[in-house]
Order: structure tokens, then sequence, then C-alpha cells
């Protein structure tokens, strides 16, 4: 497919642009395949303004003719007849930036307006900018390196023990989701992996996904048994799960749905590991809310950050009815159920929901973060997201095709990405030393993990990404962070890391609106950032004065 | 002392409801003439708890339980301790020797007038001096040829209230300013409170005229002329009515129930809103328009003393919840409607700038008697203005001016001594609160910190120090407070490294000349700080500001090293000398940050 064949307006001269935080200014307006471009031509400034149509959610636009009913009737040139009219597009961006465009000319603004409809939402992945995108201070990835999952377990030398790296899954036949290496107890071979991968969901069996040194202890995650109605059971999937517990007295699984929730589960197929066949395993039920229900919770906090009204009444209310800082509560106090399961109890936990692809990895990596020091570097952190988010197969496609201002109808669009970002944010702001990484982070990864130049964030699983040569074909944005030119921003200037671990206080009081995202267009925030840029230069001064 | 009816009770247990703490210490109680002391039993620790007698707000007895008789100690600080005594009749001599001791009914037993905090005769005549309003209005460039000095008010003749010294209009001849002051509420006439240089507008304050529906003074009249005169940019005035023009009928009476236990006395209160309007009917109200020319009336809208006082103890239940859920705390937070106070005077500061920077208009505020809005309006609009109210020094001043000076009914408001429970109310609380609130809107643009205002709130209340006691100036002379207690300034002073905000930054654009605050809802939040010591005081998180500081301090000394080294001649031992420091600075910070992690490692976690 052309690009071209989408754009019948390429150029328009003339054309305003307001911004938040900015004058408007006027310049032209250029449209192309991936993006679009304003520059400014007033004298002395050459701002330019370049947006991926990607990171476009919805636009609205509204034309209106000046001449008036006239020219509608007359018969004069095309020309002559959109001279005296104009029109207004406002673009509602994922990273919810709001931009208005003041176009003259009605056919011109309604041939810019289908151009960013189209090229916004193409759906065919390797049409989409990443495999376009050719940085220069980059190296393309050339060969496969190993996966995080095998890094993981190469630099965890007191796993091997009891654990090994198996590669039942290298063809993506056991489970699709799941990348070619897991980790799993070395007395179960593979033949009683394939047999478990029958009994759970999407056939995302028992993996191991984080190894506590102080105690030896471990975190699996997967996607729920089928029981069913007949209350099946599996033998393999019985004894991987005692493998894991082996030589210990219990173990945990954390169930992110509720106990009412999982028993009608088994009317459809699904269900839980009941006591009878799983008689070591204690059940905790936290019913999480994901799909549906949190992207109209972020619909609803978004609607909410662009009242104007002035009435306090009306924003606690509308702050409470969308629900999300209850998201971000019970995300961060089921992660820490979790984290004392395995710390303080001194136990192993099994985490999952129904399939496995959002909530699980929600909580696992959130209480990671929280005992786990090695994933609180900016490195360690980036690495942690690529395994437990990218390589474990969260449908990053689905679930972040719309945000907040989207009109189309909902299909798989889920914000849990977005939620766990807050949660970590929570956790920076309750420790602000703790953590390597600074909000800038964040706020990268949550423009990212909507519209990007890198192919991260592309596909749902390892599988599509592999049939499509996203790693061959463009650039990591992982590695792009981590290059000595972006890195600085992106650390922490106050951290001092800490062995211990970092337990969040879900207190009400506790948790704030994450305005560094929500209200991130607003003057507020910028003098919040001036703050973090003064953090910044006081410790950098003081560290040349320690020096010299 | 005559109320102590038992001293000492032992094997008290004592659990601080406040602080977080679970585990219930057991002690010895002692009562004193001004505190309450709780030592604890065990040998290591021998911890002391100190609660002033003036900070407690109300002793609860809730019925007794197998265990023993309890006690609940409420503070003015919010602070809430729970007592355990196994005797009854302990219980019941404890419990009535503190409801008499919490409520003084005289200014001589307050603590401030037996509390010497360790200075001399001559220390504590300096510290009365440590403020000197006058050098203020120089700084603001009063008095000029617009402002100028008033003997009025000597010896208090026109307004008991007033201070003695004030600045007026250089037009208004004593004769406008009696006039003006028999038709204004409380004699409180139209005086200055800021003067803004750059554009020579004024915000000046008074309290209501007692004009009724049709009554006018010509010496008023001419008053507000003189006001406006006195502005030669502008051709009227502001006169901004901080109460709100009409209140709806379902707020008409309201209601505010206190229910303890069952020996508690459940106590209603009802209280009819005097907004303008009905103040009109009772011949106080507003100015009419068309009397005074060249005036521009303005209503705000803060709710009065008794919807305070009922919201601020909404938000002090949401403050205690145990473990609610987001939906309980936000409901709670929207139900007391206290945020929505908060952005009411914040928003009348907002206007009063606005007003005064922009427009160049001079602004006379009042609400009814112009001692609580007024003052509120007042000083938010002076914080706004000028850079230097927003420097420790500067916000003593500006307190001392607006509130302490201008009178403000400190004794009934913070319920000093024993009286009228619908006097009391947290107008100076929610002062500064805006200021809190601010502070975290522009991190970098106040010298103090959060707990410079916490600290203040605290003497507002705790009757250590004079600065606070009484209503006005002339109270205050009456009772030779300079001669019998201590001024409270000089010592936050001296303590002022630890009430420094690391990030203050006066050259950052943020933080010059005028502060312009949104006020949308979302920027405003609760004050975790003041109303919620469960949060505090669980070991401290990590605070960056803390860290800033001791970054900063060290930066400094570095600083200093490194222009010694200089001079050291080279070749000198001064060599090793950065090395060494280093490495001392290292485990210095460690040893700190253990202590912090330990701290975080005993935290509550999350409700299983």
């Amino acid at each position: 497919m052309e690009f071209s064949e989408h754009i019948k307006t390429a150029n328009v001269e003339d054309v305003e642009l307001r911004q938040p935080l900015h004058p408007p200014s006027r310049g032209t307006l250029c449209i192309t395949g991936h993006h679009l471009l304003f520059s400014d031509r007033e004298e002395g400034s050459s701002r330019q303004v370049l947006l991926l149509l990607r990171n476009i959610d919805a636009i609205e636009k509204s034309v209106e003719n000046l001449l008036g009913y006239t020219s509608f009737f007359s018969h004069a040139g095309h020309s002559e007849r959109t001279s005296g009219s104009s029109g207004t597009i406002t673009i509602k961006c994922k990273d919810l930036r709001v931009l208005q465009l003041d176009i003259p000319g009605m056919e011109q603004c309604l041939n810019i307006a289908h151009s960013i409809e189209t090229l916004s939402c193409l759906d065919n992945v390797s049409e989409m900018y990443p495999f376009f995108y050719r940085p220069t201070d980059l190296n393309p990835q050339s060969h496969r390196g190993l996966s995080a999952m095998e890094t993981y377990y190469g630099q965890t030398k007191e796993l091997h023990e009891r654990w090994r790296l198996s590669s039942v899954n290298r063809a993506y036949s056991v489970c699709p989701s799941y990348p070619p290496a897991v980790i799993v107890p070395n007395s179960t071979d593979d033949d009683v992996l394939k047999r478990v991968a029958k009994f759970r969901q999407g056939g995302r069996f028992p993996v191991l996904c984080y190894y506590h040194r102080k105690n030896g202890m471990v975190i699996m995650r997967s996607s729920q048994p089928l029981t069913g109605a007949n209350r099946k059971r599996c033998k393999e999937d019985e004894l991987l799960l005692q493998a894991v517990i082996d030589g210990s007295d219990k173990g945990y699984i954390i169930d992110t749905r509720s106990s009412q929730q999982v028993q009608q589960a088994r009317i459809t197929g699904g269900g839980f590991e009941s006591k009878s066949f799983y008689d070591r395993w204690k059940r905790l039920h936290r019913q999480m809310e994901k799909g549906k229900a949190l992207q109209e919770s972020l619909i609803k906090l978004v609607e909410a950050c662009s009242d104007e009204s002035h009435n306090m009444d009306r924003w606690l209310s509308k702050l409470e009815n969308s629900k999300w800082l209850s998201h971000v509560q019970t995300a961060l106090s089921t992660a820490g159920l979790l984290a004392e399961c395995v710390e303080r109890d001194g136990h192993s936990a099994l985490v999952h929901g129904s399939e496995g692809t959002d909530c699980s990895l929600l909580i696992s990596t959130l209480a990671q973060l929280i005992m786990d020091p090695c994933c609180r570097t900016l490195e360690g952190f980036l690495g942690l997201l690529e395994r437990e988010w990218v390589e474990a197969g969260h449908p990053f496609q689905q679930r972040c095709a719309h945000s907040a201002y989207s009109h189309a109808r909902l299909q798989q669009e889920s914000p849990v990405f977005l939620l766990l970002l807050d949660c970590v944010w929570q956790l920076w702001r309750q420790f602000p030393l703790a953590l390597g990484f600074s909000e800038a982070l964040l706020l990268r990864l949550a423009t990212e993990v909507y519209a990007s130049d890198y192919g991260t964030f592309l596909c749902n699983s390892d599988q599509e990404r592999s049939a499509l040569g996203v790693k061959e074909n463009t650039y990591c944005l992982f590695r792009a962070l981590l290059r000595p030119t972006e890195r600085d921003i992106y650390l922490n200037p106050l951290y001092e890391p800490t062995e211990l671990a970092i337990w969040p206080s879900v207190h009400p009081q506790s948790l704030q609106l994450w305005k560094g995202f929500f209200l991130r267009w607003t003057q507020q925030t910028r003098h919040l950032e001036e703050v973090q840029e003064e953090i910044r230069n006081m410790v950098i001064e003081w560290g040349k004065l320690a020096l010299s | 002392m005559e109320h102590i009816r038992t001293p000492k009770v032992e094997k008290v247990r004592l659990l601080d409801r406040s602080s977080g703490q679970r585990k219930v210490s057991i002690g010895t109680l002692y009562l004193s003439a001004t505190h309450t002391i709780f030592v604890e039993n065990n040998p290591e620790t021998r911890k002391e708890t100190w609660v002033l007698h003036s900070m407690v707000s109300s002793v609860e007895r809730p019925p007794t339980t197998p265990a023993g008789s309890q006690l609940i100690l409420r503070c003015k600080d919010f602070r809430v301790f729970q007592i355990l005594i196994p005797q009854e009749r302990d219980c019941l001599d404890v419990h009535a020797s503190l409801v008499r001791l919490s409520r003084p009914e005289k200014y001589s037993e307050l603590y401030c007038l037996s509390f010497n905090p360790n200075a001399n005769k001559e220390e504590r005549q300096e510290s009365w001096s440590f403020i000197d309003l006058m050098a203020d209005y120089k700084r603001m460039g009063v008095p000029n040829n617009l402002w100028v000095s008033t003997a009025a008010n000597s010896e208090y003749r026109v307004c008991d209230t007033y201070p003695s010294e004030l600045f007026v209009p250089r037009s208004a001849t004593p004769a406008t300013i009696v006039g003006s002051s028999r038709f204004r509420s409380r004699g409180r006439f139209p005086a200055l409170s800021y003067f803004h240089q750059d554009t020579l507008a004024a915000v000046c304050r008074c309290s209501q005229p007692l004009s009724g529906f049709s009554g006018r003074c010509q010496e008023d009249e001419v008053m507000l002329q003189a006001v406006m005169k006195s502005n030669p940019g502008s051709d009227f005035i502001y006169v901004v009515d901080t109460r709100p023009k009409v209140t709806h009928q379902h707020t008409q009476t309201h209601c505010s129930t206190i229910t303890g236990s069952d020996t508690d006395t459940t106590c209603v209160c009802v209280c009819v809103q005097l907004n303008a309007m009905a103040n009109r009917a009772a011949g106080k109200g507003y100015e009419n328009e068309d009397h005074y020319t060249n005036i521009k009336l303005q209503f705000i809208g803060i709710e009065n003393i008794h919807v305070m006082r009922s919201s601020q103890q909404k938000i002090i239940d949401v403050g205690e919840m145990r473990s609610p859920s987001m939906t309980d705390f936000l409901w709670g937070l929207e139900n007391s409607g206290w945020l929505k106070h908060i952005k009411a005077i914040l928003d009348a500061g907002v206007f009063i700038t606005r007003a005064v920077a922009d427009e160049g208009v001079s602004v006379l505020v009042h609400c009814s008697d112009g001692w609580d809005r007024t003052a509120q309006a007042c000083s938010v609009a002076s914080i706004l203005l000028d850079p230097f109210y927003r420097t420790i020094k500067g916000l003593t001043v500006l307190i001392e001016r607006d509130w302490v000076s201008f009178g403000h009914k400190f004794s009934h408001r913070y319920s000093h001594l024993d009286g009228d429970p619908k006097e009391v109310s947290p107008v100076i609380d929610q002062f500064l609160e805006c200021v809190w609130q601010l502070s975290e809107q522009f991190p970098c643009a106040f010298e103090f910190n959060e707990r410079f205002l916490i600290a203040i709130h605290t003497h507002v209340y705790s009757c250590q120090y004079g600065t606070f006691l009484g209503n006005c100036q002339k109270e205050r002379r009456d009772m030779r407070l300079r001669e019998r207690s201590h001024s409270v300034w000089p010592q936050l002073w001296k303590d002022r490294a630890e009430f420094t905000n690391p990030l203050y930054k006066a050259e950052l654009s943020q933080s010059q000349g005028i502060l312009r605050p949104n006020t949308t809802p979302y920027c405003f939040k609760m004050w975790k700080g003041l109303y919620n010591h469960v949060e505090k005081s669980t070991p401290p998180r990590q605070s960056p500001a803390d860290f800033l500081s001791a970054v900063r301090e060290e930066s400094q000394q570095l600083e200093e090293e490194l222009t010694n080294h200089q001079e050291v001649p080279p070749g000198g031992t001064a060599h090793h000398h950065p090395g060494s420091r280093q490495e001392d600075r290292s485990s210095d910070r460690e040893a700190n940050h253990l202590g912090e992690h330990r701290g975080s490692e005993e935290d509550s976690p999350p409700a299983v």
C-alpha cells in the first residue's frame, strides 16, 4: 500500500497552530505517511512540531464557510468556492496533549483530516513507523542476542541448582504468547510441560519470573487452570507446582479475581486450583479490574482532568467516580501482599488471573520492584519490563491501540501498562531515593507505549514479533534510552541504592494523582519539572565539588 | 496545684493513636501544672511523652472495660492518645483534673506566664523587638506622599481592636477617620495592609459598614474616596466583601453534632449563617454602590467561622479513618467541603493580587468584623504579591501585621481560655494551609518548609509564648505580656535551619515577583502533614528535602574548603585533604541512610 493514496493535500500554508504552554503560531503544515509536521514561519523562529500520526487518538473537525449560502449555489470555479472558507482540526493525542489547527480552505482542511484519520490507525504492523525509522547513532539489532529471560537465568547463578532453562517453546508451539526460553523446575521435563500447557488457558503454564535471593523463594506466573465445571484435574500440573515448593511446607496462589469470579469462570471452562488437589497451596483472592473497566476508568479520569469548572465538589466526585486511584491502590496492595508472602512469610507464590497477560504481570513486576534492589536501577527496570511485559506476552498492540480520547468502539484496549507506570510513580514518590530512574523515564514510556519510533512495543507477543522480523528491522527503545546522550535525563539524581524492601503505603492519603502524566500539559507541571531540574543541578554541583 | 487530684498513676497503658503506633506501652502517668507526662516502664527506652495541657482539646471517657478505665485525649495539633488506667477511681481523678487543666479560666493560668525558655530579662525584651512592623512598612515605601501614619488611634481611642499605629490615605483627616470608624462595625475603619510599590495600588482592610438597607455616612464615603485618591493611577477601587452575598436556603441552619460515648453529652449547636444579605437586614451590610462613587463591589464567598469549624471537624475525621477505601476517603474529603473553603480563600487572594498588580487598582477588603476572613484574604494576597513574605522572616512579619497587630481573636478562635465553643474556628489554620498549598505548587518559591508552618500552627494553640495571646494589641498591653512572657518569633528564628526549604531559589522565575497560582480544583490536596499523624510518624519515609539540605550544606562546606585549599601553598598537606574528607562523608551518609531504611522496613505493610 502506498501512503500517498491517503494524502490528497500534503502541504498547507498559513496554518495557525494552538498548543498548550505555547503562544499560537503561524506556519506550514505538512502531512507525510507517518508524521504531521508544522514549521513556524514567524521571523526569527524556526520552531517545528513533529508529531507521529500514530500518537493521534481522536480528531474533531469543524469547517465554516465565510461566504455563506451563496457559495453553495455559485457555479464559479473550484478555487473561488473555497477561498473564503476555513476549518479547524482539533487533535487529541494519546499522550493527552490537545492541539488545534486552523486551516484556510475547507477542502484542504477536510483532506488533512481525512489523511490523519486514516493514517493514524493503520492496522498493518509492518507499515508502521518503526519499520522506517533509521536513527544515525544506534546500531540496528542485526543479530538476535540473548533474550531477557536467558539473561536473567545467566545472572542468577543461585537458580541453577533447582531450576533449568527450557526451550520446550522454541517454536512457540506449546504456548504462543510465551518466549522461546522459560525457567522451570529441574525435575520437570518438557513432556510434562507440554501437558501442563494444555491444562492452562492459552498454554501459559507456570514459569518462574523471580528468584528471591534472600531466602531462595520464587514468584511463578501462569494463566488459570482449565478445570471447568467438572473439576478436571491434571496430574502434571499438580506435580509441577509441587516441584516449585519442594522442601517447603506451603506456597501461596494469588488469584487476581474474587472467589466468586473464579467460581463463575468454571462455567466457561476456566477455574482455580482446588484445595483438595493442591493441598499445600493456599489461595488468596484479590479482585483486580482490567480490560474494559480499566479503560473506562482512564477515560473518566482524563475527562475529569480537563474539567475547568472550578467546582471542588465536582472534581472530587469525578475523581472518585473514575476509580483510577482505587485501581492504583488495589494494584499496589496486591503487589504488597505478594511481596509479603515471599519476603516476610518466606514462601513461594504463584500469580494468575484468567489469561495471565495483564494483572499477573502488573503485580509480579511491582512485587519485584518492592523486594529486589537489582530492578530498581535504570538498566534493571528496563530489563524487568523487557522480561515481564514484552517477552511475557502482554498484548501491547491490542491494549494500546487507543487511549482516553478515542471515539472508536472499544475492543481490547486497556491501560494496564499505564497503570503499572502510575504505580511505579507512586513508589518513586514514596521512596524518592530508592529508585535509580526518574519520572521522566516513566513519562517517556507512557508516551512510547502508545506511539513510538521504536519496535519494542509493537505486536502482542514474541511470536508475532519474530514472524514480522521486528527485531531485525526496527530499533530497540530500551537501548536507545540507555544511550549516553539520553541516559542522564532518565537517571534519578537522588538515587541511593538500598538492599531493603520498599513497602509502599496504600493509605488513600499516600496515593496521589500522577500530575506529571495526567496534567502534563499544564503550567503547574512545568513548575514541578523546574524543581526536578533544580534538584539535578544541586546534586551535579555537589558531585563536582566533591570530586575537585 | 489545686486542680490536680492525683499527681501520679502507675501501670498505665498508653497508645499514641495518631502516630500509627500499634503496640501499647506501659508506664507511669504524671500530671504537672503544665503537662501530662507519660514515662514508659521499659528500662531501656524510658520514653517520655509530654502533652501540654493547653494543647488538649477534649478528654473523653469511653465506657470502662475489664482491663480498666479509658481516657481519650484529643489534641489541638490533631494527635490522639488513648490511655488505659487500671483503677476507675484514678481514672475519674485524672479525667477531672485534665478537664479543668485543659480549660484555663483566666489568662494567669496560661503556660506562657510560667514558661521560662532559659532567657534573662534583656533577652525577653529583645525577643519582643524581633519584629519591627514599621521597618516593613518602610520596606514597602510607606510612609510616602500617598500614605501617612496617623495618630488617630493612639491609646486605642477610635478602635480598641486596632493597633495604635496605622497608615491611612494622606487626604484622610482625623475627622474623616473618626466619622468612618463610627460607621464601621467595631470601629474598624479602612487602613493600609499592603502597599504595592510597582503599581502604587494598595490593599486596605476594614469591617462592614453599618449601612443596613439605606444608611449612609458622608465621612465613610470620603474615606473611600481618599483611598482611591491615594492611587494616582486609577479612578476606582474594588471593595472586596469576602462573604457570600446570599445563603442558599438549605444551608440556613447548620447542625454540627459531636457524638462520643454514652457518657459524652451530645452537643448540637445551631448557627444561623450571617451572610452579607442577612447582615444588611440587621443594620449592617455592604457598601451601596449608589452612595459610594467609583467603587466596584466584589463578593468572594468565603463561609463564616461556624461553617469552617464543622468542616474542619469533618476533615479531622477523614484523617482519623483507620483503613479507608479510596472511595471512603474521597467521599469524606468532598463531604467535608474543606478544600472548597481553602480554594475560596486562595481565590480571594488571587483576585486582590490581580487587581493590585495587573490592573493597578487599590482594593478595600472586609467581611463582617474584619478580623477573620479579611485577615485571611489580605495575608494571602501579600504572600502572592511580595516575595519577601515567602521567606522565613517575611512570613513572621506578615503574621505579626495582618493577624497579631490588626487584631484577630486568637484567644477565642483557638480556645486559649474556657469559653464559648461557637467562637472557636480554624481561621489561621486555613491561612497556613493556603500557604502550604501554594508551596506544593511552587516548591522553589518558599524559603521555609512544611515544618515551619506546622510549628506556627502549634504555637498559635499552645500558649507557650505570649505572641498569640489575647485578641488585640490593647489586651496584650493591658496584660503586660511583654514583661511577663516571651515572643515566639526569635525562638523559631533560632531553629531556622530546621525550617529551611533546600529547594528555595529566589532567583528562579517561579519564585520571583507575583505568584500566580492555578486554583483549578485538581491543584488542591489534603494537607497530610498536618492532619494525618499516622502517616507522618510512621518511620520517616525517604525525604528528598532532608537529603538536599545535607547536599546543600555539604556543598557549602566543600566550597569553603576549596577556597581554603587554593590558599594553601603548593606542596602542602592539603592534597590529601579532599580525598579523606570524601571517605568520612560517605560513611557518614551510609549511617544516615541505614537508619532511614531500617525505618522503612518496620513500616506497616499493606493490609493483607
